[in-house]
């Protein structure tokens, strides 16, 4: 176990290594940077100077050691376009990401695994007719319904609609796992501005409901930690960038686990613990479902680090003040520490994230302890 | 049935029983009104070739059926009780607390992510008003009882820590772990080696007198029936075609369905009229005649952790497992060698470094004189040895038609290039595993196992190869379509002058088929030499035990 922890660690310092090799790249070649500091009037004697002073006379390896070296103690230089050192920029903007990015995935995942395992089990068999025309008459009655109740309002009509929507989950079963099938095509298809401005249109500028960008009021948690939880624009500010930014993933983690876990139901040993007269509820949730994580965890965890690190639609969508809009900004100036750094950060996420997913592999499943050797005789 | 004169109410009672699978090209009626009863304490062998309806009427009983398939007329009794019409709820209660059920494959019956004990304590407390610690204190008992030694420290391990032996056995004290009045028993020993499968059936025939449960054991060996069972019942498409006492069946059948499946099952005991295979002359033929020759084979697999660069840093040091040790023997063109023992024994390592899939660690082997391994062996290898391989379901791309699997080999090695040569060929060979050549235009799934392995043979055969290794090439089939592939494949030999390696667990088929075997434990030759003078005067304590394992109908009281 601490061999394979220390192999990956290694693994992954090599990958950050090449990466870092290709941000340093980026310095050489996309332009000269005392071109851009100085201006088209500078004097040689002065630009010699400069050159001096930031190194880059050295020779190639020599400036390249000397990038790690700083990247390893966080420091990326200053930004060309904003003057101010590209670690304090990124910091700063690294609570509006990560708050975000952790909200659509709670969300993604709580919502996606939920219904993943709610198609499984409902979804074998196609609705009757009967049951079919049921609940699409209830649903599209209560938004009429609602529709004339609210005086015509939007929020009636959508609310009423859903809610009705959301029952047939008790009363239809496989009536709304065939339809969530149906809605889940649209949201892996669908891109993602055009969801985020959707739902602008929807709730904030038909609604008024919702605010359409910004992070509302922040709160000072700790140096230097801004936090939108504590404020009620907050929370009301995050919920349309995070629904946005979670819907691909949650409708892709829907049919992942759906797919797998209909694996699952068809195994031998689902069917024996059927035999052995354990309830429905143990088997798919405690026997299927963990089963069905493996698959789902692979990748959950690439996800996750996509929406971390290319968060970048949907935060200039919403113009919200992270980390992506921050990149998006960069590369409109050609701001290269800013790319560089935002690259090694990104590879950092994705490095950090496989190491817990390999982990969490040996904490699911036992078969790949290749050292628990306790019950071998 | 005439049992009925017992006074004791049946514990399972099957009356009429109609199983349907309305399917969208109409109804696929699986049972054909089934009715039988099972005693209290009494072992009812069910057998008959697969599609027979046997594991249906299992799933039917325990309510278990995949949908959509239903029970569309008759009546199940437990205990003089109807529960063909309970709804779900009241089912789930029965199942595992009065009727348990044993699956085939112990590999994959049990969750892999699971320690056994949870499994077991999970099941327990179901059933049975226990708290945790009494929960896995009976859990331990059963084990033991189920024959696992040292249960107590072995409870906390995973279903991957144990053998599949141990594993049955496992899923034996789960099916009774709440004291059930019927255990069903699906195939419970098919997947096992016979010394492990004697052991199996020991087991379980001891719980069915211990506890006085009455056993519905669903196999398609009659050895494993004339074992255990009290009376037998055998089923052919969805029928009972007869039943009785074990022993007046099986020495007196009177159906000619029941007369075919016991003829076609090979026995250890050579009949006295029956031809020895091929001619069993020149016993002592110098090895330069030999055809193939394997010297001194030997394959090591490192069991992780040691061979990489940090494994060898922090001390895990390298764990080498010998697959294969010092293993020689040679054929001679035109017969048959047998390879036998269990699973683990490195039948298939062998099997599979003679054919060219794993190199040997040391060793040589060598076809027709050219060393397999060696670069110019290489190629001549690739046309003279081919291989058949356990189990057709698996081995035949499913995504393919037979013509492109049929003629795989002869593209992949340019042996002609002409489309309608090819498919000249194709024909040819499919002919001649006495297939209609109309079968190169369908799909794998649209055939049964048997045809399958015939496909299969015909891939062997489109090198038109001197050598083949056939790995287990039967056991995955019924003994009536197995006795067909066994005499297609001496059929061939005898024709083309074919060379095989046959490996089989099965000793009876190598009785049958081969002229010399070769006994493995544990990757080690134990003994080898004619069939013959093996099997009737076995050296080895190994061979003796493997031989009086084997079930064999003739003990039958």
């Amino acid at each position: 176990m601490f061999a394979f922890i220390l192999r990956r660690l290694l693994q992954s310092l090599i990958v950050m290594l090449a990466v870092a090799f290709i941000a340093f790249l980026m310095f050489r070649f996309v332009g000269d940077p005392v071109e851009g500091m100085m201006g088209v009037d500078a004097r040689l004697s002065d630009r010699e100077a400069l050159r001096d002073r930031l190194g880059l006379n050295d020779p190639f390896y020599m400036q390249f050691w000397t990038f790690v070296k700083n990247a390893v103690q966080g420091e990326f230089g200053i930004s060309y376009r904003l003057q101010q050192p590209v670690t304090q920029l990124i910091l700063s903007r690294l609570p509006a990401t990560l708050e975000l990015a952790v909200v659509s995935a709670s969300l993604a995942l709580i919502v996606g695994v939920t219904l993943g395992v709610f198609t499984a089990i409902h979804g074998r068999l196609p609705p009757s007719t009967r049951e079919t025309l049921l609940a699409l008459g209830a649903v599209l009655g209560a938004g009429v319904a609602f529709h004339l109740l609210g005086g015509g309002s939007l929020l009636w009509t959508l609310g009423g609609g859903a809610a009705v929507f959301v029952s047939t989950a008790f009363w239809a079963k496989r009536f709304f796992s065939q339809a969530i099938m149906a809605v889940s095509l649209v949201g892996v298809s669908l891109p993602t501005f055009l969801i985020g401005i959707g739902l602008i249109f929807v709730f904030a500028v038909e609604m008024k409901l919702l605010p359409s960008f910004g992070r509302g009021q922040t709160v000072q948690v700790w140096s230097g930690w801004s936090t939108g939880f504590l404020t009620k624009s907050g929370l009301l500010s995050l919920i349309l960038p995070a629904v946005t930014l979670s819907l691909f993933q949650m409708t892709l983690i829907m049919r992942l686990v759906r797919a797998e876990m209909q694996e699952v139901l068809r195994s031998d040993y689902i069917r024996f613990a059927r035999a052995r007269g354990l309830p429905e509820s143990k088997i798919n949730f405690r026997h299927a479902l963990k089963n069905t994580l493996v698959p789902v965890i692979t990748i959950t965890g690439l996800q996750l680090g996509s929406i971390i690190a290319f968060a970048i639609i949907t935060e200039t969508v919403f113009n919200w003040p992270g980390v992506g809009s921050l990149f998006v900004n960069s590369v409109q100036a050609v701001d290269v520490p800013v790319m560089a750094a935002y690259l090694l950060f990104v590879a950092l996420v994705f490095v950090v994230i496989n190491l817990i997913v390999d982990l969490l592999y040996y904490l699911v499943d036992p078969r790949l302890r290749v050292d628990g050797r306790a019950g071998r005789t | 049935m005439t049992e009925t004169s017992d006074v004791r109410t049946p514990v399972l009672s099957v009356r009429d029983l109609v199983v349907d699978f309305p399917l969208r090209r109409g109804n696929f009626r699986a049972l054909h009104g089934v009715s039988f009863d099972i005693a209290p304490g009494e072992v009812l062998g069910v057998v008959g070739e697969s599609g027979a309806g046997k594991s249906m009427t299992g799933a039917a009983v325990i309510g278990l059926l995949t949908p959509p398939g239903r029970i569309t007329s008759g009546e199940v009794y437990l205990q003089g009780q109807r529960i063909d019409q309970l709804p779900e709820a009241e089912m789930v209660k029965l199942r595992g607390k009065r009727i348990g059920m044993v699956m085939q494959d112990p590999l994959t019956s049990l969750n892999p992510l699971f320690t056994v004990g949870q499994q077991l304590i999970e099941t327990i407390r179901q059933h049975l008003p226990l708290n945790e610690a009494e929960a896995r204190a009976r859990a331990v008992s059963l084990l033991e009882e189920a024959g696992i030694p040292r249960a107590a420290e072995r409870i906390d391990s995973y279903p991957h820590q144990f053998s599949g032996g141990m594993r049955q056995r496992v899923v034996i004290a789960l099916a009774i772990a709440a004291d059930p009045e019927l255990v069903i028993a699906d195939e419970p020993t098919s997947a096992l080696d016979v010394s492990v499968q004697a052991q199996v059936i020991k087991v379980l025939k001891k719980l069915c007198e211990s506890r006085g449960a009455a056993i519905m054991l669903i196999t398609h060996d009659m050895g494993v029936i004339a074992q255990i069972a009290d009376r037998i019942l055998v089923m052919n498409a969805g029928r009972i075609v007869e039943s009785g006492p074990v022993g007046q069946v099986i020495r007196h059948p009177r159906e000619p369905y029941t007369i075919k499946l016991i003829d076609s099952i090979p026995t250890l005991n050579r009949d006295p009229g029956a031809p020895v295979p091929a001619e069993a002359a020149a016993p002592e033929a110098a090895a330069q005649d030999a055809y193939v020759r394997v010297e001194n084979l030997t394959r090591d697999f490192s069991l992780g952790g040691g061979g990489s660069f940090f494994g060898r840093l922090f001390g895990g040091e390298s764990r080498i497992f010998r697959a294969v040790n010092d293993v020689s023997f040679s054929i001679r063109r035109g017969e048959t060698y047998g390879l036998v023992g269990e699973s683990g024994s490195g039948k298939s390592t062998c099997a599979k470094m003679i054919a060219g899939l794993i190199p040997p660690s040391s060793g040589r082997i060598f076809v027709d004189g050219a060393d397999v391994w060696s670069a110019e062996g290489l190629a001549s290898r690739r046309r003279n040895v081919q291989m058949i391989f356990q189990d057709p379901y698996a081995s035949l791309n499913p995504r393919w038609k037979v013509g492109s699997i049929v003629a795989e080999p002869i593209r992949a090695l340019k042996l002609t290039s002409s489309r309608a040569e090819i498919e000249d060929r194709v024909a040819d060979l499919l002919r001649k595993v006495r297939l209609d050549p109309v079968a190169m235009r369908k799909y794998p799934h649209e055939f049964s196992g048997g045809q399958r392995q015939r496909i299969a043979i015909a891939r062997a055969l489109s090198t038109q190869p001197a050598f083949i290794v056939c790995d287990e090439p039967t056991s995955a089939l019924d003994v009536s379509v197995q006795a067909q592939v066994l005499d297609l494949m001496s059929g061939l030999q005898e024709e083309y002058g074919l060379t095989y390696l046959l490996i089989s667990h099965n000793l009876a088929v190598i009785r049958q088929m081969a002229n010399d075997v070769g006994v493995m434990r544990q990757g080690v030759l134990e003994e080898s030499g004619p069939v013959d003078e093996i099997f009737d005067h076995p050296k080895a304590e190994y061979t003796r035990m493997l031989l009086d394992a084997v079930p064999d109908l003739d003990k039958v009281a």
